[in-house]
């Protein structure tokens, strides 16, 4: 699935209980994270739920993979990876989440005031694909 | 005559709509709402009275330091305390408790003494104590509660030796609710020559906090969740321990004399006072004891019973629904857990349903911990709740649980 289908399927959605367990259904599709990388080592500083992330780079190309202990965190996670991974760090560098998420209609989870962490997520994949 | 529908009339903020509905507040724990006398007082300073206290020689100047100081015998009052020079302003009750640590136990505080806390202390009234331990190289001792939270005297008295020399408890502890006998606490304490300090951050916005009859050394409290605003605290101490005590903040309205070589320090409670205060806060929040008292703790106690009573029921109601702290003793603060719910899917769930709660480790991770939870969502009472904040929390709690059925 690309970005285009995501927002697709996200124009279809009345109400924040559709919408919401659309995302539940997404986290579930998430590709699984070992739970050796459930370590400090991977933890994105969230607030109220654990959040693990972990980068890995084929030819050039960023993929990472992310879990919570949180299914709504994890489905919003399903999503930030659907539109970071498999990119060059240009691509990363260059996408406008913030504009994407209000597109979705997700972008309650992208404010600062929300502390699940997900900004921080943000913030490390650009930190991760900044660094190479 | 308690009518607590015309009391919400009091606080703006229960007409306000959030999605054009009305929101349930079930976080009077972490802050109460304010009624407007408060904020009507403390505008009425802004408009007529304001300018520093303590200093002037004119009119608003006179005007504000006698409002100040008069918020000081209301605090007085309030806790039944001998004088207003046992009435310290801070800026909160962490600073309270921080002051106590700073200045009487760094004085008092020995190599080898204890210091004696609850399992339930909020991290304000733990980790000052730890951290003074550490440096005075003291041991901070722990006594456990029961796992239904339920203070248990022998514990207590188990832990306190003639190496004690402070015991520092909560009144009601903020995550299970259990209320603390802290006037049998602080006759055993006394019994062998410790001091003791009340964290009454939420005692006192439920039950009376008499000084005297419950012979407390310190007690700190904060103006925010007694109604008041945010931004000033109370401690109250004893006058002839606070006699002893060195001040630890220095610059202005503290002091009695300065010359480049040296300071003599103003007496109690302004040697504690440095810079400066938050006058205005001050007013607030003896308006907001003042609005509590003219209620009447009786009435406010009676009816935060009979909403306990009927919270409890409810809850039980919510398949899976755990009710973590389950005291004998215990007031209008429900920690629980739902199922296998993390809260914070939980709280996303309340928030659309405009129920208000807060969810985490409420700033006492130990307590929680012991429990065997990291987090925990939390509904907690004031004056104002009603029955039907309740109700709304008991539906969203049921429509989450659907939400989260499949999941």
């Amino acid at each position: 699935m690309d970005i285009a289908e995501l927002e697709e399927n996200f124009s279809f959605f009345e109400n924040w209980e559709e919408k919401y367990q659309y995302v539940i259904d997404l986290g579930h599709k998430l590709e699984p994270l070992d739970d050796s990388f459930k370590i400090e080592q991977w933890k994105v500083q969230g607030c109220q739920s654990q959040v693990w992330l972990v980068p890995e780079i084929k030819n050039g190309l960023y993929h990472f993979k992310g879990d919570s202990d949180a299914i709504l965190v994890r489905g919003i996670i399903a999503v930030i990876l659907l539109i970071y991974n498999d990119k060059t760090a240009e691509q990363i560098k260059n996408v406008d989440i913030a504009k994407i998420f209000a597109k979705l209609g997700l972008e309650e989870n992208l404010t600062p005031s929300r502390r699940n962490g997900m900004l921080s997520m943000v913030a490390k994949i650009k930190e991760y694909a900044a660094c190479q | 005559m308690f009518d607590v529908y015309k009391i919400r009339k009091d606080f703006p903020i229960f007409s306000e709509l959030v999605n054009g509905k009305p929101v349930a507040f079930l976080d009077s724990a972490a802050s109460a709402q304010k009624p407007f006398c408060v904020l009507q007082a403390m505008s009425k300073i802004y408009e007529t009275a304001y300018a520093n206290p303590h200093r002037g020689t004119y009119f608003f100047a006179d005007a504000i330091t006698e409002a100040y100081e008069s918020a000081r015998e209301t605090v007085r009052q309030f806790l039944n305390a001998r004088s207003t020079r046992e009435i310290v302003f801070t800026r909160n009750a962490t600073e309270s408790i921080n002051l106590v640590a700073a200045t009487w136990a760094r004085q008092n505080i020995k190599a080898g003494d204890e210091i004696l806390i609850s399992e339930a202390e909020h991290h304000a009234d733990l980790v000052p104590w730890q951290q003074i331990c550490l440096e005075k190289d003291a041991k901070l001792i722990v006594f456990p509660i029961s796992d239904s939270g339920d203070f248990i005297k022998e514990e207590f008295l188990k832990r306190l030796n003639n190496k004690t020399k402070l015991v520092a408890v909560t009144g009601m502890s903020n995550v299970l609710g259990t209320v603390f006998p802290i006037k049998e606490i602080t006759a055993a304490a006394h019994n062998i020559g410790a001091k003791v300090l009340i964290d009454a951050c939420q005692y006192a916005v439920h039950y009376p906090l008499d000084v005297q009859d419950v012979d407390c050394d310190f007690a700190a409290f904060s103006g925010h969740k007694t109604y008041g605003p945010t931004g000033i605290g109370v401690l109250y101490g004893k006058a002839e321990i606070l006699e002893t005590m060195a001040p630890y903040q220095f610059g202005g309205d503290m002091v009695d004399d300065v010359t480049f070589e040296r300071t003599t320090f103003a007496d109690i409670p302004a040697r504690f006072e440095a810079g400066t205060p938050a006058s205005v806060q001050a007013v607030g929040l003896a308006e907001g004891l003042k609005y509590m008292r003219s209620l009447g703790f009786d009435n406010i106690i009676r009816h935060e019973e009979a909403l306990t009573a009927y919270a409890e029921s409810r809850l039980l109601t919510v398949p899976q629904l755990k009710i973590v702290g389950t005291a004998q003793n215990k007031g209008g603060v429900f920690s629980f857990a739902v199922g296998k719910i993390h809260p914070q899917d939980l709280a996303f769930v309340l928030n659309k349903e405009n129920v208000a709660v807060r969810i985490g480790h409420h700033c006492a991770q130990p307590i929680v911990n012991r429990m065997g939870y990291n987090s925990l969502a939390r509904a907690s009472f004031g004056l104002y709740t009603v029955k039907e904040d309740i109700d709304a929390l008991i539906g969203a709690l049921l429509k989450a649980e659907k939400f989260f059925k499949d999941a």
